[in-house]
């Protein structure tokens, strides 16, 4: 761990406010926050808490849209609120540097890695440009980037997701800051992905002693990094601890909850005579037509009744396409699918409206699920018109029982997308789904846009359902943890193939597929020796050797 | 829609009152009009006075009236115009967008070959053949204008296409006409009602022009382009005549592009 | 490299395809137009002789094909057939005013171009200042004024009230260039400023929008200065955005000399054409008609090609 000094950074009374509907509001209520030399503070919360804005703030800096109202912020004795431009932009980047979440966004596609990197050290005057260049060769190669020497001579768009992610970051240690503010950066990457970057950052704090504070909304990673963890809802502390201290005894109810892990489904007896709902055979699909280019290959698996399967995989693996294929979206090249005993037609405009019915489709994002431009009532009632020719007072009975089914109050039958919360407008979605009377439900990273109490009800909602109704489910999702919650069987998919699959208690244990393994052991847990302990297993850095698909 | 109004900036409501007042003139112009349309009623190129408003034009007519009259003609026939580039546009844009695949590809392709078409020239050239028809107006500058618009039309469409939504009433079953009509065209619209204000404006000034260059709306038939015309010599007596019109034109223009700046203002604050 | 060598040859492959089609468009959609083209130039009173010695002529008793082609071959060749007005031939004709027009067009461009950019720039970056705001209301207003509009104002200003400039501009060979600069002076004006209020406003957007990408952020949060930012990181990625912006323009800006030119009197291509329109010359439309729209496809072709250079993704393939 890193050697903790003296105080670094003092906010006190942060008041932020941001400019909605042609006013002010206050959005941060008067934070304070205090940074030690060598100390990582975690910064944890769910959307709206407002800790990317405090992230910023702490350089004295806010967004379009922002303006720090009140409050002081004092940086090795400089104040910074209030201060003057010149005095704010010789300590950015310098002493204070700032890692985005998208690195793809945050560097400029006209310059190379090296000469970005290179910027801030020779622009604060503190070496030369060749001198930067020495300096950047060492710090790439501690972070385990591949061809430390030539790697900076490329542009952003040359170099995969996770490589650019710590490209990022030595490009913030340039000038050997004394904090450096970490703004989710592993948010956007995929799980074997995101231990590279965690484990590059922890050495780098580590070897340099820096400063940091850490932005995420996930409890399990930053246990991992913190000395000390903030956690914040709608811009107010919620509770302020060490992180091993948080961790074992959480004293709010609020971090209590966040640190749940998702209670276990218990495992449903495998039972052999239960009727299948939906049969893939054989099947490979590729999308320009040809044999050479397959996105998916050799795909078999089964979907029994009123069960869930999940369909987990990292980004690349195919799961998504499945279900276009699934779906009538994207005809296959070979093999069949076969619903409830039929084989479907491979596109979706040859299909009858009874198949179409059978099957129904949930999205990730409930914004755009959702058409803004129509009422809940047209939403929910146009699938019951469209397949049962359901009508006016009928028609409106049904929808009532659905939104009941959903848990939402009869009233939302009137309102509009806009109107509703996350949480709601995917409840709404799952109503859509529903009133097709569906025996298949395929969901497509459901739970992966909400936050994750939202999440969590919307997951008790779906199992409810379930044993209500007896809908079957195929659940697409990257998040290991939802797996080992909901399903009942999974299947683990790799670049376009099946890797491993069967029943839940089967695949959980090991011993597993090789990627099934490195897919586990890189979910991140409450423990905050996890990290630690994995890398000392994998031994050295473990440059993750899966997927050679870049990332987004 | 009352609580938007009350909330604009007062470049809005000016540009609010051009239009209406540009309206009134067109709709009521018999009924407000001093004189008759073509009606001799004085010397030529008289200055202000109370009987004349703003003077009379090159033949001795009451150039207010003109203006009055010039409304209606001009206005309506670039409105007429506009609506049927905009009809033949969206259609053309939404199926590229919704059918994809091969209508998109040569609907595309056709609308790119039209568009580099310069439609002064071609314009001109047509009414060469032609003859100076308005029928023959209205339908080459439409086709012209329509490949702008399926430009923007189809952007848009893919734009809202690419959204779940979509998709969900795809997979539904939904066939074409449905999903343009009630899933896509709704979410198009505010990008487009802001296209329709400024192509308005280009096909009214457009055909004032043509009108300008004496091959749009003929005499005596009143028109803003064509008055600029008649009475251009009197520029050079140091009678700034042609003014009025060339004004008028101008004003109206204004008018549109003031509430095309606030929708554009208002809809872009509705998205998020 | 490859990627962008395709991409070039394939959009000017598409210029190429879009001339021929539009040479056909001019000569068919002629023939396709109701009414027979011999008739209603000379009028219904006239003699069946004289309209089929007519025909004749403008050789419209060949098949469309094989006069396409001879047309084709003839206008490649330079030939562009007499002049139904007064027999001589077009090319000598067009040669000249085209030279005038686009004498013309690049006085307006040479001053258009590198003020607009630069005044866009300036009111992106201080977006909502006094100055942007005056901008934006100069330019509103200029975009929406009718051409004709603009050029009589100015030449009641500066012509008549203020004699400074002359309202026609008649230009020979004989003059010097400062002379012939001189006698420009007022359509050149008006075409600036109809211009610049186009350039000036999309240049705006586009800079608007690159200062909202979040490397321009990242910028800023390394504590580099504004200058180096603009200059720097801002710079390069708009190269793209306004070059085509200012192609587009000056496309824009050939057709639009068309009205000043008929307001000053100005001897170019675009009142040749004008003239030609109303006596039915139509070999001469044809000629004049296929020769504009050839300069606005060729600068619309180079803008996308310089478009699709300057992309530094597309410059720096993976």
């Amino acid at each position: 761990m890193n050697h903790i000094g003296s105080k670094l950074l003092e906010i006190k009374g942060l008041v932020i406010e941001g400019f909605t509907d042609e006013k002010w509001v206050e959005i941060v209520h008067g934070i304070d926050l205090t940074l030690n030399r060598g100390e990582v503070l975690g910064l944890i919360g769910e959307s709206g808490a407002g800790k990317s804005t405090i992230g910023l703030a702490a350089m004295g800096y806010t967004r379009q849209g922002c303006r720090i109202a009140s409050g002081s912020i004092v940086f090795d004795g400089h104040q910074l609120f209030g201060a003057p431009d010149h005095v704010k932009r010789k300590i950015r980047g310098n002493r204070i540097a700032y890692v985005a979440q998208s690195a793809a966004a945050s560097f400029n596609p006209a310059h190379r890695l090296i000469k970005q990197y290179a910027e801030a050290p020779v622009q604060h005057g503190l070496m030369s440009y060749s001198e930067a260049k020495e300096k950047a060769v060492d710090i790439y190669s501690r972070l385990l980037l591949p061809d430390p020497e030539n790697i900076g001579y490329r542009y952003p768009h040359q170099v995969s997701g996770g490589q650019l992610q710590r490209a990022m970051v030595a490009m913030a240690m340039a000038c050997r800051p004394d904090i450096i503010v970490f703004d989710e950066p592993t948010t956007a990457l995929d799980v074997t992905t995101q231990i590279e970057v965690l484990a590059a950052i922890k050495q780098i704090t580590e070897q340099f002693n820096t400063a940091a504070i850490y932005i995420t909304h996930d409890l399990a990673i930053v246990a991992q990094l913190a000395d000390r963890i903030m956690v914040l809802r709608y811009g107010n502390l919620v509770e302020e601890n060490n992180a091993r201290e948080i961790l074992a005894h959480p004293k709010e109810e609020y971090t209590r909850k966040l640190l749940s892990v998702r209670t276990l489904r218990e495992d449903k007896a495998y039972n052999g005579d239960k009727d299948v709902a939906l049969e893939v055979s054989d099947l490979s699909a590729s999308y320009s037509g040809s044999g050479d280019e397959l996105v998916l290959e050799d795909i078999n698996l089964k979907i029994r009744r009123g069960r869930t399967v999940a369909l987990v995989g990292e980004s690349g693996s195919g799961k998504s396409t499945l279900a276009r294929v699934i779906t009538g979206l994207l005809p296959p090249l070979e093999g069949t699918v076969v619903f409830d005993g039929r084989q479907l037609p491979p596109a979706l405009k040859s299909r009858k409206k009874e198949d179409l019915q059978q099957m129904q489709m949930i999205y990730q994002m409930p914004d755009t699920a959702l058409n803004p431009r129509q009422k809940v009532r047209k939403i929910i009632g146009r699938p019951l018109s469209f397949y049962f020719g359901m009508k006016g007072k009928k028609q409106e009975k049904r929808i009532l029982e659905l939104l009941d089914m959903i848990e939402l109050p009869a009233g939302y039958i009137e309102r509009y997308p806009g109107e509703l919360s996350g949480g709601e407008k995917q409840r709404i979605c799952i109503a859509r789904a529903l009133a097709a009377n569906p025996s298949l439900i395929i969901c497509d990273e459901v739970t992966s846009a909400l936050d994750q109490l939202v999440a969590e009800e919307i997951l008790k909602l779906l199992q409810r359902l379930q044993n209500e109704l007896g809908v079957s489910y195929l659940f697409i999702t990257h998040d290991l943890n939802t797996v080992k919650a909901i399903s009942d069987e999974i299947v683990v998919m790799l670049q376009g193939r099946i890797v491993e699959q069967g029943v839940k208690k089967e695949i959980l244990t090991p011993p597993h597929h090789e990627y099934t393994d490195l897919l586990l052991s890189s979910v991140p847990e409450m423990d905050p020796d996890w990290l630690d302990q994995l890398l000392a297993d994998r031994g050295d850095f473990p440059v993750a050797s899966g997927p050679a698909v870049s990332t987004e | 829609m009352f609580k938007l109004l009350k909330q604009s900036p007062i470049s809005a409501r000016l540009g609010i009152a051009i239009v209406v007042m540009n309206i009134f003139a067109a709709l009521f112009a018999p009924l407000i009009a001093p004189y008759g349309e073509t009606e001799v009623v004085g010397d030529v190129w008289l200055p202000m006075s109370r009987d004349h408003l703003l003077g009379t034009d090159q033949l001795g007519r009451d150039l207010f009236t003109r203006i009055l009259y010039g409304a209606r003609n001009t206005i309506a026939i670039a409105f007429v115009t506009t609506l049927l580039s905009f009809v033949v546009g969206i259609i053309g844009g939404f199926l590229a967008a919704t059918l994809k695949g091969w209508t998109d590809l040569s609907l595309s392709r056709i609308v790119d070959v039209m568009m580099a078409i310069p439609i002064l020239i071609f314009a001109l050239t047509v009414l060469s053949v032609v003859g100076t028809s308005i029928l023959a107006l209205i339908l080459v500058i439409a086709l012209l204008d329509s490949t702008r618009v399926f430009r923007l039309s189809r952007a848009v469409a893919m734009d809202v296409e690419a959204l779940d939504f979509v998709e969900a009433a795809r997979l539904r079953g939904e066939k074409i006409w449905w999903l343009m009509r009630h899933e896509i065209l709704p979410n198009a619209m505010p990008p487009l009602v802001a296209e329709f204000g400024l192509r308005f404006c280009f096909v009214f000034l457009f055909i004032a022009a043509l009108s300008f260059l004496g091959l749009g709306i003929q005499p005596p038939t009143a028109d803003w382009g064509s008055m600029v015309r008649e009475n251009a010599g009197a520029i050079t007596f140091g009678i700034f005549i042609p003014l009025w019109p060339a004004g008028a034109i101008a004003f109206l223009t204004v008018g549109v592009n003031l509430i095309v700046d606030w929708f554009l203002h208002v809809a872009s604050g509705l998205k998020d | 490299m490859d990627s962008i060598a395709k991409l070039v040859l394939k959009r000017v492959g598409m210029g190429l395809v879009t001339l021929v089609v539009i040479s056909l468009v001019f000569f068919v959609g002629i023939e396709a137009l109701p009414g027979d083209l011999a008739e209603e130039i000379l009028g219904q009173n006239a003699l069946p002789e004289t309209v089929e010695a007519f025909r004749k002529e403008l050789k419209l008793d060949l098949p469309p094909h094989v006069r396409y082609f001879s047309w084709l071959g003839d206008f490649l060749k330079g030939d562009f057939g007499n002049s139904l007005a007064n027999g001589r031939p077009i090319a000598e004709l067009i040669g000249w005013r085209l030279s005038n027009t686009l004498f013309l067009a690049l006085s307006a461009a040479a001053i258009a171009v590198p003020l607009s950019i630069i005044l866009g720039i300036l009111a992106a970056l201080y977006r909502n200042s006094l100055f942007d705001r005056f901008i934006s209301m100069a330019t509103l207003s200029t975009i929406s004024f009718p051409e004709f509009f603009v050029a009589y104002i100015l030449m009641a200003l500066l012509s008549v009230q203020l004699i400074l400039f002359p309202s026609i501009s008649n230009i020979n060979d004989q003059m010097s260039l400062a002379e012939k600069l001189y006698a420009i002076f007022l359509p050149c004006l008006t075409l600036t400023l109809v211009v610049m209020a186009h350039m000036m406003r999309q240049t705006r957007a586009a800079i608007i929008n690159i200062l909202a990408s979040p490397y321009i952020e990242m910028a800023k949060l390394k504590g580099l200065k504004r200058l180096r930012i603009i200059v720097l990181h801002a710079f390069p990625n708009a190269l793209s955005p306004v070059i085509n912006v200012v192609a587009l323009n000056l496309a824009y800006l050939v057709v639009g000399a068309v009205i000043v030119e008929v307001v000053f009197v100005f001897p170019g291509l675009g009142q040749l054409l004008v003239d030609s329109v109303s006596k039915r010359d139509i070999p001469v439309v044809q000629a004049s008609g296929l020769i504009f729209a050839a300069v606005y496809i060729s600068l619309n072709l180079a803008a996308d090609v310089l478009s699709i250079v300057s992309n530094p993704r597309l410059r720096n393939p993976r």
